[in-house]
């Protein structure tokens, strides 16, 4: 006799809900350990809504056809010698960002959700998260492949992942993960599957894509669009495990937004990075930092947390800071980098005269009054022969990690500074959002690697930075580092489309 | 709640005891309102270093690339020592003056607006 083909709700609820079991003779608490510490309380877990009805059977099946595509656009675009179709070898470095910055957050999304997957004690939010979690693997080895073909013509790809881990300025998303994947599981779904996946992710990923297809470049463009549906519902896992926390108890409301304050500023300091991306590094742009930021987070944003007030949830703090920083960051973060290009894993250069145009049109309140003298600087000194590469090394802030570049938004001519004494000894933030994260959990944050310091104490090599950069980055220096202008980048750019 | 932690009394490496830096102590340096200089920068500095010598040795390397650099007097630079307001003391040592591990030191140049009279 033939089995019976299972009608899809019996499948579902066999294949999800029914792979729980009550716990008769263990302790339900030790089999769950990480379940109570963070304060949330869970009365019952069968209210969890599972927010995509997808089973394992179909998600392989869905997922091998996405994959089959995508990888003969691949092929297609490895065979045509796809990168010489980018609009100019600049864009390039934005992927380079992508790989050793992003690609490996990924990564630890994967390790992240894997964990939480394991850890909640509902079923329903254990599937989902370790759904999400195989979707983050298949994005880092998408990303990995699409950029091993810029990897064969440009340099500055060959160590993303050993880089992640050492690079100077990749310990800002480095560490924003780690600090998001030691927190609780909760503290997890709040910083990650809500604060990026639903609230920011939109400013990373439609920006990008959108950059990567004004720029010719089909190899990205292609696993964004693989990407995106598993997006959507990363997104739609982001929103019901807010709404599940802020249901089950009226107690998790200031925890919940005690996370929510925390994790969208890490957020927004995070994304300083791709507000520089698309301001600077896309030759042909999609659209300015302020108008994504305006569009993505003022208005898609504001309107989620007008739906959120009714659980008792405000706008994140800072949110005004936040909103004056938007005609600023971009300029900073690219100015920062400019100067650093000698210790940075790709090439820098100074915006062209119509791009300086084009950013003084977006930014007519900010550009030419702050930033347009800095590059003014700038190309007066490498006329003289004198490209501005800055001594030293800088301060960093113990929570982002980023340099202290980050200015008073009522003295953008100052650079914002905040300290705190924690046990006797001072430590130093970028801002008061990020000295507020600092105060809530000192014991997390005084174990912060902040590579400045890790360079002093002996433990990156050196003594000379050419040394750190050579042996404990594996940077090719000479190769990967300095400006564009007389790269090996340009000039192998430059033989193939025959230009002197 | 000095950490929220699975195990109650959890405590952090602290990974930047002055301890850790061979005899010197974290110095930050900053140049109020010149942004050619995108933060504050770092050095590891002997303690008994006199203020002195960090004007003479450590400011050059740090501040000179700037086109005023060389106009800066010292004699009417405004100082602050952690957010306070200070009084550099020239023979006196970094550590008998107050200057601790990490502790920031920034200045202000009141005749000097930088490059362009743009803050930079």
């Amino acid at each position: 006799m033939a089995a019976k083909k299972l009608n899809i709700k019996d499948k579902y609820r066999l294949l999800t809900r029914d792979l729980d079991w009550d716990f008769s003779y263990e302790d339900r608490q030790q089999a769950f350990p990480y379940e109570e510490f963070e304060g949330i309380k869970i009365t019952d877990w069968s209210k969890w809504e599972d927010p995509f009805r997808l089973t394992m059977d179909s998600y392989w099946k869905y997922q091998a056809e996405k994959e089959k595509k995508l990888y003969a656009i691949f092929d297609a675009f490895s065979q045509n010698n796809g990168h010489l179709n980018v609009t100019d070898p600049r864009y390039v470095n934005a992927l380079k960002i992508f790989l050793t910055g992003i690609s490996p957050l990924e990564y630890q999304a994967y390790q992240g959700f894997a964990h939480v997957g394991r850890q909640f004690g509902g079923v329903g939010a254990r599937v989902a998260c370790q759904m999400q979690s195989l979707d983050e693997l298949r994005h880092v080895q998408t990303q990995i492949h699409a950029m091993s073909h810029y990897n064969k013509f440009f340099d500055g790809f060959q160590e993303y992942s050993h880089m992640h881990d050492r690079v100077w300025y990749l310990s800002v998303p480095r560490s924003f993960f780690c600090d998001a994947r030691s927190a609780g599981p909760f503290e997890f779904m709040i910083a990650i599957g809500f604060s990026f996946e639903y609230v920011l992710t939109n400013l990373v990923f439609v920006p990008f894509m959108s950059g990567a297809a004004y720029n010719g470049d089909m190899a990205t463009v292609t696993f964004g669009f693989s990407a995106q549906s598993d997006e959507a519902r990363h997104m739609t896992l982001g929103l019901e495990v807010i709404k599940f926390l802020l249901e089950q108890h009226e107690d998790n409301v200031p925890i919940v937004q005690k996370w929510i304050d925390k994790w969208f500023w890490r957020g927004c300091r995070l994304l300083s990075v791709i507000a520089m991306m698309m301001d600077y590094m896309l030759p042909n742009k999609v659209m300015s930092w302020k108008e994504a930021w305006e569009v993505y987070f003022e208005e898609a944003g504001g309107a989620l947390f007008k739906d959120l007030a009714r659980y008792g949830i405000r706008m994140p703090k800072y949110a005004e800071t936040i909103e004056k920083e938007k005609e600023h960051i971009s300029h900073q973060a690219w100015w920062t980098f400019y100067t650093h290009g000698h210790v940075a894993g790709f090439h820098t250069w100074i915006p062209t005269d119509e791009e300086l145009d084009w950013l003084s049109a977006q930014y007519p309140d900010t550009f030419d009054k702050y930033y347009r003298p800095l590059w003014e600087l700038a190309k007066e000194m490498e006329a003289k022969g004198e490209r501005f590469y800055n001594s030293g090394l800088p301060q960093l802030c113990q929570i982002c990690q980023i340099p202290m570049l980050f200015t008073e938004m009522d003295n953008p001519n100052q650079n914002s500074m905040r300290d705190y004494l924690y046990q006797g000894e001072r430590y130093h933030f970028c801002s008061d959002g990020c000295c507020d994260i600092f105060k809530e959990e000192p014991e997390k944050y005084v174990q912060a690697w902040l590579p400045v310091h890790q360079i002093f104490q002996g433990n990156c090599g050196g003594p000379d930075v050419g040394d750190i950069l050579k042996d404990y980055y594996k940077m090719n220096v000479g190769h990967d580092n300095m400006d564009m202008k007389g790269s090996p980048d340009e000039a192998r750019w430059n033989k193939w489309k025959g230009v002197a | 709640m000095p950490v929220y932690a699975l195990n109650p009394g959890y405590q952090g490496e602290r990974m930047d005891r002055v301890e850790n830096f061979h005899g010197n102590q974290i110095v930050y340096l900053g140049w109020d309102e010149h942004r050619m200089f995108c933060a504050a920068k770092a050095f590891p500095l002997p303690p008994s270093m006199p203020f002195a010598a960090l004007i003479e040795n450590i400011m050059p390397e740090a501040f000179g690339q700037h086109p005023e650099f060389k106009q800066i007097n010292w004699d009417t630079a405004e100082w602050l020592l952690d957010g306070e307001p200070f009084k550099p003391q020239a023979d006196v040592s970094l550590a008998d003056q107050g200057v601790g591990h990490k502790s920031l030191i920034r200045f202000k140049t009141p005749e000097l607006t930088g490059y362009q009279n743009a803050g930079v």
